[in-house]
């Protein structure tokens, strides 16, 4: 069954990796917009579960951290604003301190997913894709 | 805003010649960028065969708007730290739109951000909502922008009747309207991409020349703000502008989740990632686009304080446009009148750009969402959409004008801020369901973009904004509507973003889970897969 011609009959088994149909060429810059129950099997696939899990385990903590973060921030900039006018050399006080750490805490995740996206999610995906468009599933 | 105070700085000719030649400069790129725009991947999408790098410096074009320029580093010159707050949520937002949407949103779009919502239930009347809530962003966006140009231009051109200033914000609009038409997304993205390095330069310059002033020492530059300010040391720590009561602290927080969720919603931000091939230089061109607008906001940060310092409060509030023209008042104060004029026709490009930025958004949302895939079931002949996305934009680009001469006079930065909550509240919600949560349906989607939209709009029209604080216009914190008699607010806050985001994201969970009908699971599997992997992915014309 090819993954992105519409199903006949059956959806099939999900999951294992199935060989190349030379009959079937697959046509992956035209997906069919009907049912494509291949789609499903795909997504319960293992490879496809590995992107997932992947991807879930920087993204979930990486959100989690940088909204808590920055909530912090803000509820102790209104609630706490004397702590924020607390120096720590000279004009320079914990408010100022914080806000130039929110900034470098962005630039730090920005390019820390970069690295990791290339290292880590990059190589899978580009697989799975080149075999996908292969027909291979 | 004591408008008998408005004299003008610099010499209005030298001015008005800079200006003018920024003007032919962009219109020259945007002319022989835009030459060929046939297809309607070419109009709405620049082809998709710009790199990561260009379309982040994009980005960040359209991004620093005339809101970031003049109006955090005006907020700061006036209040201190909480103007520093403000970009501290405009860059932080930024992460999200890079962890959570940028790349199976490319993965999964053509055009708008309808198309992603549409691959998971074709439906009419959902592409219908996401056009509305896309072409109401927008407008809210255009709105704060061509009221800041008349301010500025105040200021620079010594235009300062009411008349003149409103022949300036329609003269923005017709420039802006031909970019658009001319150069289409192509011309549009080499304008950004010429405004976003000459405005980075200039900030960047305009920096160094002020810690210099100080002996590039940043707690000099802070001591002597402080000095200079009447509120004293205080400006160092937050509360001015926000720590006045507990009202005032909640319509923060408020303004804070709106700034750093409504990045991930606002649609000229998400179009713009379809103009490069695939998912990969999409998240290039948005870690790109971090580390401009992070940079920048640094320099504002400089040129705040150093507004505070050298120019000093009390000239800013009272020249025309307040706070807005703390940076070319600094720049009049430290370069004389090239620096002046340099600057201002840099803020000038930046309201051109990002209007014309806005504007094909506009015009790509309602040719591509409404008028071909809902009027014409998406059966659609492609040179008549762009002709009706032309048509659109020059739509837009009157009811532009016409909206920027009624909000002439607001605070640019605030507006800018309600965009960011209703962009939130009704665009967010969807977006995000619609690419995570596999069980999302139909009935979700309209509960939680008609929800987020009418509950953000409507909280703004019961706010302060609009009735109730009848002070003298123009200055922080006055309503719309000037007449003390006309009091319909009943909402505390300026910002709903508190109120309505929240509830957007719950009327999209309550509206599935109640839903009938269940989600169609092939089409979240194809979806997903789709998303992460770039299987069927448009692809960019030039190859």
């Amino acid at each position: 069954m090819a993954l992105f011609q519409p199903a006949r009959g059956s959806a099939g088994g999900t999951g294992a990796v199935r060989p190349a149909q030379p009959t079937q060429p697959a046509k992956p810059t035209q997906p069919a917009h009907g049912r494509a129950s291949g789609y499903e099997a795909v997504r319960a696939s293992r490879d496809f579960w590995t992107i997932r899990r992947r991807l879930g385990s920087f993204i979930v903590p990486a959100c989690a951290f940088l909204l808590g973060w920055y909530f912090l921030f803000v509820i102790i900039a209104v609630f706490a604003p004397g702590f924020m006018r607390v120096s720590v050399f000279g004009d320079v006080n914990v408010g100022l301190c914080f806000g130039v750490l929110q900034f470098a805490s962005t630039f730090a995740i920005a390019a820390g997913y970069r690295r990791w996206a290339q290292r880590r999610l990059d190589p899978l995906t580009d697989r799975l894709r080149r075999r996908l468009e292969g027909g291979r599933y | 805003m004591p408008v008998a105070a408005a004299e003008t700085v610099g010499t209005p000719v030298i001015n008005f010649a800079i200006f003018a030649f920024f003007v032919l400069v962009t219109l020259v790129i945007a002319v022989s960028a835009g030459g060929k725009n046939k297809s309607t991947t070419d109009y709405y999408a620049g082809g998709r065969a710009f790199t990561g790098w260009q379309n982040g410096i994009a980005i960040g074009g359209d991004y620093l708007s005339a809101a970031s320029f003049l109006g955090i580093a005006g907020i700061i010159a006036l209040a201190g730290y909480d103007g520093f707050l403000y970009s501290i949520g405009f860059l932080v937002g930024w992460l999200l739109v890079l962890l959570l949407v940028s790349e199976p949103l490319r993965n999964t779009g053509r055009y708008t951000m309808a198309d992603v919502i549409d691959l998971r239930m074709r439906a009419v009347p959902v592409r219908t909502a996401a056009a509305i809530s896309t072409l109401t962003v927008s407008l809210f966006y255009l709105l704060a922008q061509m009221a800041g140009a008349g301010a500025l231009v105040s200021l620079l051109l010594g235009v300062s009747g009411t008349a003149g200033q409103d022949i300036v914000v329609a003269v923005v609009g017709l420039l802006m309207i031909f970019y658009v038409l001319v150069g289409g997304m192509k011309g549009t993205t080499w304008v950004q991409i010429v405004k976003a390095s000459i405005l980075a330069a200039g900030a960047a310059m305009t920096t160094v020349w002020v810690l210099s002033r100080s002996g590039f020492s940043l707690p000099a530059l802070l001591r002597h703000a402080a000095a200079s300010s009447p509120a004293g040391a205080a400006v160092l720590g937050p509360g001015l502008e926000y720590g006045a009561n507990t009202v005032s602290k909640f319509d923060f927080i408020s303004l804070a989740v709106a700034l750093v969720l409504g990045t991930a919603g606002l649609p000229h931000v998400l179009m713009r990632l379809y103009t490069v091939p695939n998912a990969r230089e999409a998240r290039r061109s948005v870690i790109w686009t971090i580390w401009v607008v992070g940079l920048f906001y640094l320099c504002t940060l400089v040129l705040g304080f150093g507004a505070m310092w050298l120019v000093g409060g009390r000239q800013i509030e009272a020249a025309p446009g307040g706070g807005d023209s703390a940076v070319p008042l600094l720049a009049y104060h430290l370069g004389g009148t090239i620096l002046l004029g340099i600057v201002a026709a840099v803020a000038f490009a930046t309201i051109l750009a990002v209007v014309a930025g806005l504007t094909i958004t506009a015009s790509a949302c309602f040719a591509h969402d409404v008028y071909a895939s809902v009027l014409r079931k998406g059966d659609a002949d492609p040179v008549a959409e762009v002709r009706v996305a032309r048509i659109t934009a020059v739509v837009i680009g009157i009811v532009a004008v016409i909206g920027g001469i009624c909000a002439k006079g607001i605070d640019v930065a605030f507006l800018v801020g309600l965009a960011f909550a209703v962009a939130a509240s009704a665009n967010l919600p969807s977006i995000l369901y619609s690419l995570f949560w596999p069980r999302f349906t139909q009935r979700g989607a309209l509960w939680s973009i008609y929800g987020g939209l009418i509950s953000s709009v409507g909280l703004i029209i019961f706010s302060p904004v609009l009735s109730g604080q009848a002070r003298a216009a123009g200055a922080a914190g006055a309503s719309l509507i000037t007449d003390r008699h006309v009091d319909f607010a009943f909402f505390p806050l300026n910002n709903p973003g508190i109120v309505s985001i929240p509830l957007a994201f719950f009327l999209g969970w309550l509206g599935t889970v109640t839903d009938r009908h269940p989600a169609d699971a092939v089409r979240f599997a194809r979806m997903q897969v789709r998303a992460l992997t770039g299987v069927g992915a448009e692809r960019s014309t030039r190859s």
